[in-house]
């Protein structure tokens, strides 16, 4: 396991070096983006309107953070289930993201947008909210605060720590151990 | 009769949400270090240390151990010699709920409609389970239920011929299909029999055995065992990224069924296993 430094926003170039399996620290900024989100995105995106961040090169991070208690910038924040935002990713990698954190496998639809858009996915260690908090130094508040903990946050990281779950050339963490396992094997 | 003030409840429940999602018990935390001990994976060792850094932290500064401190489910167990006086139960129950997640900078995870999607606000209503039993004690719990394993879950009505290799067949499809997105380790509560409402309460409370202790009953006991290695035997691991360590505990609760029905429920839950209680 090889660690990389990644600082946003990500160029292409940057991302080739990465492998399924390897470990990176991210320094920048990671935008967070859960359900309503996405679907708002998407909506925006089909319409032809602007988003309220610039999608060129960014990194989202499907986080819903807890609130931060006072002398903090924010409370836990570890990464969400990837899955659900599925269906609306392959419009927003065409419309320039870069990377996603999250936990779990993505969706073959996913898996060829990302080929195409030239993206990665990262994995984060999902229920380590307390611990990743530390790497958040900034916390600011973009768009739709009716969303509560599902608004958009900017969150300015400091060696946010993730696994490459998916690469450039389509290697994907979770298929390869799938394979390895009883479930790959007997197709239960 | 004994008299109890609903508002007793009320802070009861305030003080269960403020340890329950920051403290991850003792028999979770020790269940976590054994199976770093037994781990072989390099990725999933690194995952569990990860998992316990994140714990101790979490003890120690006071934060939520995940940032999804769920959907606040309540067991209270009744006595029905005990009269609840001072205003009405559920409210209470609620207004704890409220209080605990304000005070504790506990995430509102909760959305009061399905489908039209609003959050609550306050992270209210709770599930509220109530079971009336002999005497005169009250005995609450709180289960703060993150979405990512409660989505995992899954009800089945199998046929009686089906028999243990169905149920055990069932159990071992869904954590395939679906063990990766909820956060391995993971804690298995399985619920066989009963209907199809009370079966997936069965697998509820199954959740709430302390790890490592077995049914009494010898056969269930068994079944659990051989079910926990067939679910370490899978190749899951730590976070769906591989190893050995795919479940924590498996616990088997059993019920009387209809002579035409197999039911059976699992109810995943993450390494995040918070869950704590009172005796009032
Ligand atoms: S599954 Fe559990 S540990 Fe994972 S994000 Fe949800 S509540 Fe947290």
């Amino acid at each position: 396991m090889k660690a990389f430094s990644l600082h946003t926003p990500l160029a292409e170039s940057d991302l080739l070096p990465l492998q399924a399996g390897d470990q990176v620290l991210l320094t920048g900024r990671l935008y967070t983006a859960r359900d309503t989100v996405h679907q708002r995105l998407a909506a925006l995106l089909a319409k032809g309107l602007s988003p309220p961040f610039p999608l060129e090169g960014s990194v989202l991070y499907y986080c819903g953070p807890s609130p931060a208690p006072p002398g903090r910038v924010i409370g836990s924040a570890g990464p969400t289930t990837a899955g659900r935002m599925d269906p609306y990713t392959p419009a927003l990698l065409a419309a320039g993201v870069r990377a996603t954190i999250g936990k779990g496998p993505r969706s073959p639809a996913v898996h060829q947008a990302m080929a195409q858009y030239r993206a990665i996915y990262l994995a984060a260690t999902g229920g380590t909210g307390a611990l990743l908090a530390q790497t958040i130094t900034e916390v600011l508040l973009v768009a739709y605060p009716e969303l509560g903990p599902e608004a958009i946050y900017r969150l300015q990281v400091v060696d946010f720590p993730a696994i490459v779950a998916i690469d450039l050339a389509g290697r994907d963490l979770y298929r390869e151990v799938r394979q390895l396992t009883v479930c790959g094997g007997t197709g239960c | 009769m004994r008299e109890v003030a609903v508002s007793l409840l009320r802070d009861a429940v305030r003080d269960l949400c403020l340890e329950a999602n920051v403290v991850i018990p003792d028999d979770t935390l020790q269940a976590l270090e054994r199976a770093l001990i037994e781990e072989t994976s390099l990725r999933g060792r690194s995952i569990l240390e990860e998992i316990l850094a994140n714990d101790r932290r979490a003890r120690e500064c006071r934060l939520p151990a995940c940032q999804d401190t769920g959907l606040a489910i309540v067991f209270l167990e009744l006595g029905q010699d005990v009269s609840l006086v001072g205003g009405d139960l559920c409210q209470a129950i609620n207004e704890g709920v409220r209080q605990g997640y304000r005070r504790g900078y506990l995430r509102n995870s909760v959305s009061v409609d399905p489908l039209r999607r609003a959050n609550s606000g306050d992270n209210t209503p709770a599930v509220l389970h109530l079971e009336v039993i002999p005497g005169d004690s009250l005995r609450l719990v709180l289960l703060p239920k993150g979405g990512g394993a409660e989505n995992a879950s899954a009800l089945s009505m199998l046929t009686p011929a089906s028999g243990w290799e169905g149920v055990r067949r069932f159990v071992l499809e869904q954590v395939c299909r679906v063990g990766p997105s909820a956060c391995p380790p993971l804690v298995l509560g399985v619920g066989v029999g009963g209907s199809f409402g009370s079966c997936a309460l069965l697998a509820k409370k199954a959740l709430l055995r302390p790890l490592g202790r077995s049914h009494p009953d010898p056969q269930v006991a068994a079944w659990e065992d051989e079910l926990k290695t067939a679910v370490n035997n899978l190749g899951i691991g730590p976070m769906g990224l591989g190893g050995h360590t795919t479940a924590l505990s498996v616990a088997i609760e059993v019920a009387p069924c209809h002579i035409a029905s197999l039911p059976v429920a699992v109810n995943l839950n993450c390494h995040s296993h918070r869950h704590r209680s009172v005796t009032l």
